[in-house]
């Protein structure tokens, strides 16, 4: 078991992950390329239209799995800052400082394209409904991440800041989702609810997990050469 | 132990004393911010009366802001922080007397102006007691979350902006829940959930909020 854990514990310093983190990313970015190959053949060829909305729904391949791993990739983030924090390893804030430009790339995703689809389904752009409202303040936590990390100057200490900071966001999120949630439906009632939509069929549940799986490889590959870049700026 | 708290609270509270015009700001700030908004949206009474929580609990959270810059600032310049990490007292019920000291300061004096404000916007009189109330519950927990981020933020770059944008998306269920308040007590329904809701977040606040802050402070300080 010790032999084990030793194992892990080698890639735990900088510059023996470096190497690791460069084949991890090249064959992460493969993957990435061949799922959202398969993944956009499926949502533009085989998934049939929808009989309600058209053609429109379409853009729920990349609006879907973009809110799932903007999510995902906060808890992510929280979970090495965490570790960062309590075993003082220089690696793992390197990794929250590596994830959050893609977290917030993807809530800024899923927000645009929830726009885009709103649009022709809904007859607006925005609607304060809470699963939008609560992606909104996501996207309020990664900026505030990025912006406290960009400010100290000192790379420890602006690690380890941005580990409490992101440590408070993920116990906050569950309370903010909640209570904008109920704000949500004290105030206008259920005009438009995501969880009425029919149930989906088989293929477009399929190519929407495709995509999912597409982006979480994508993450991996561009969180592991932003972990290679820092690497090699501090080390 | 508490000796050394009550010796804080009663530092802060007499530095805050000593130098009545950061205070005022704060509470103008406050007021001003309130009364622009009818210059803004116009003065008709049914409106008015239906922005007017959200409007007084939104000048809260911007004029509570404004001043945790202030809270560990000055001790962080002139080396008391310093001592005070290095002090037997921990460090977590230190920093939760400073919160309350901040809150004694500038949240207390907004508490007690806002039945002036909810006057200006019309609102009915019995609302007055819930909006006071949550603004009661509600505006220590403003000084708890902030406190972290202005610990985190101590010493650095463009402190002040940076801490509005690490505060207050956190600052958001509060504000849904005290304005809620207003508005279910303004609709005819009993506020006591969001008020229960509210005091929950405190007692949360309190229990927690210390303990991050400590952490950042020992970050920020060595």
């Amino acid at each position: 078991m010790s032999t084990d854990s030793l194992k892990w514990l080698w890639y735990a310093s900088p510059q023996t992950f470096y190497p690791l983190a460069g084949i991890l990313a090249r064959g992460c970015a493969v993957a990435a390329a061949v799922l959202a190959v398969i993944g956009l053949y499926i949502g533009f060829f085989v998934a049939p239209t929808d009989a309600q909305q058209g053609e429109a729904y379409r853009i729920i391949f990349i609006h879907v799995p973009a809110a799932w791993m903007s999510m995902f990739l906060y808890v992510v983030m929280a979970f090495w800052a965490a570790i960062g924090l309590a075993f003082n390893t220089r690696l793992s804030g390197m990794m929250a400082t590596a994830l959050a430009p893609t977290g917030a790339l993807f809530t800024f995703v899923a927000l645009w394209t929830g726009a885009l689809w709103g649009k022709p389904t809904w007859g607006t752009w925005w609607v304060w409904d809470a699963r939008l409202t609560s992606e909104l303040i996501l996207l309020f936590l990664y900026l505030g991440f990025m912006a406290l990390q960009a400010a100290i100057d000192e790379p420890r200490r602006a690690d380890r800041a941005g580990a409490v900071l992101a440590i408070v966001g993920v116990i906050n999120i569950p309370i903010i989702y909640y209570s904008v949630e109920w704000w949500n439906t004290l105030h206008q009632g259920a005009s438009v609810s995501l969880k009425s939509a029919p149930s989906m069929a088989a293929t477009m549940f399929a190519g929407m997990i495709v995509m999912a799986a597409a982006f979480w490889m994508y993450s991996i590959a561009v969180t592991l050469v932003r972990v290679r870049c820092i690497i090699l700026e501090r080390e | 132990m508490l000796a050394a708290l009550r010796c804080i609270v009663y530092r802060d509270l007499l530095l805050a004393l000593r130098r009545r015009s950061d205070v005022a700001t704060a509470l103008l700030f406050f007021i001003i911010v309130a009364s622009l908004f009818p210059l803004g949206i116009g003065a008709e009474p049914n409106l008015l009366r239906s922005i007017a929580p959200g409007v007084i609990w939104v000048a809260a959270l911007l004029s509570s802001m404004l001043s945790l810059g202030r809270l560990f600032a000055a001790d962080y310049a002139d080396g008391t922080l310093e001592q005070i990490l290095l002090g037997a007292a921990p460090l977590g019920a230190v920093v939760a007397a400073k919160a309350l000291a901040h809150w004694l300061v500038s949240g207390l004096p907004l508490v007690l102006i806002a039945p002036v404000l909810a006057l200006q916007y019309d609102l009915a009189l019995p609302l007055f007691w819930v909006l006071s109330l949550s603004l009661l519950i509600g505006t220590p927990v403003l000084s708890m979350i902030g406190a972290i981020g202005a610990a985190l933020t101590l010493g650095l770059r463009g402190g002040g902006v940076l801490l509005s944008l690490l505060v207050l998306p956190l600052y958001v269920p509060v504000l849904i829940i005290g304005a809620g308040s207003v508005d279910m007590a303004a609709a005819g329904l009993a506020p006591d959930a969001q008020l229960l809701l509210l005091a929950a977040m405190l007692i949360t606040a309190a229990a927690f909020a210390p303990w991050a802050v400590a952490a950042a402070l020992r970050i920020s300080i060595e």
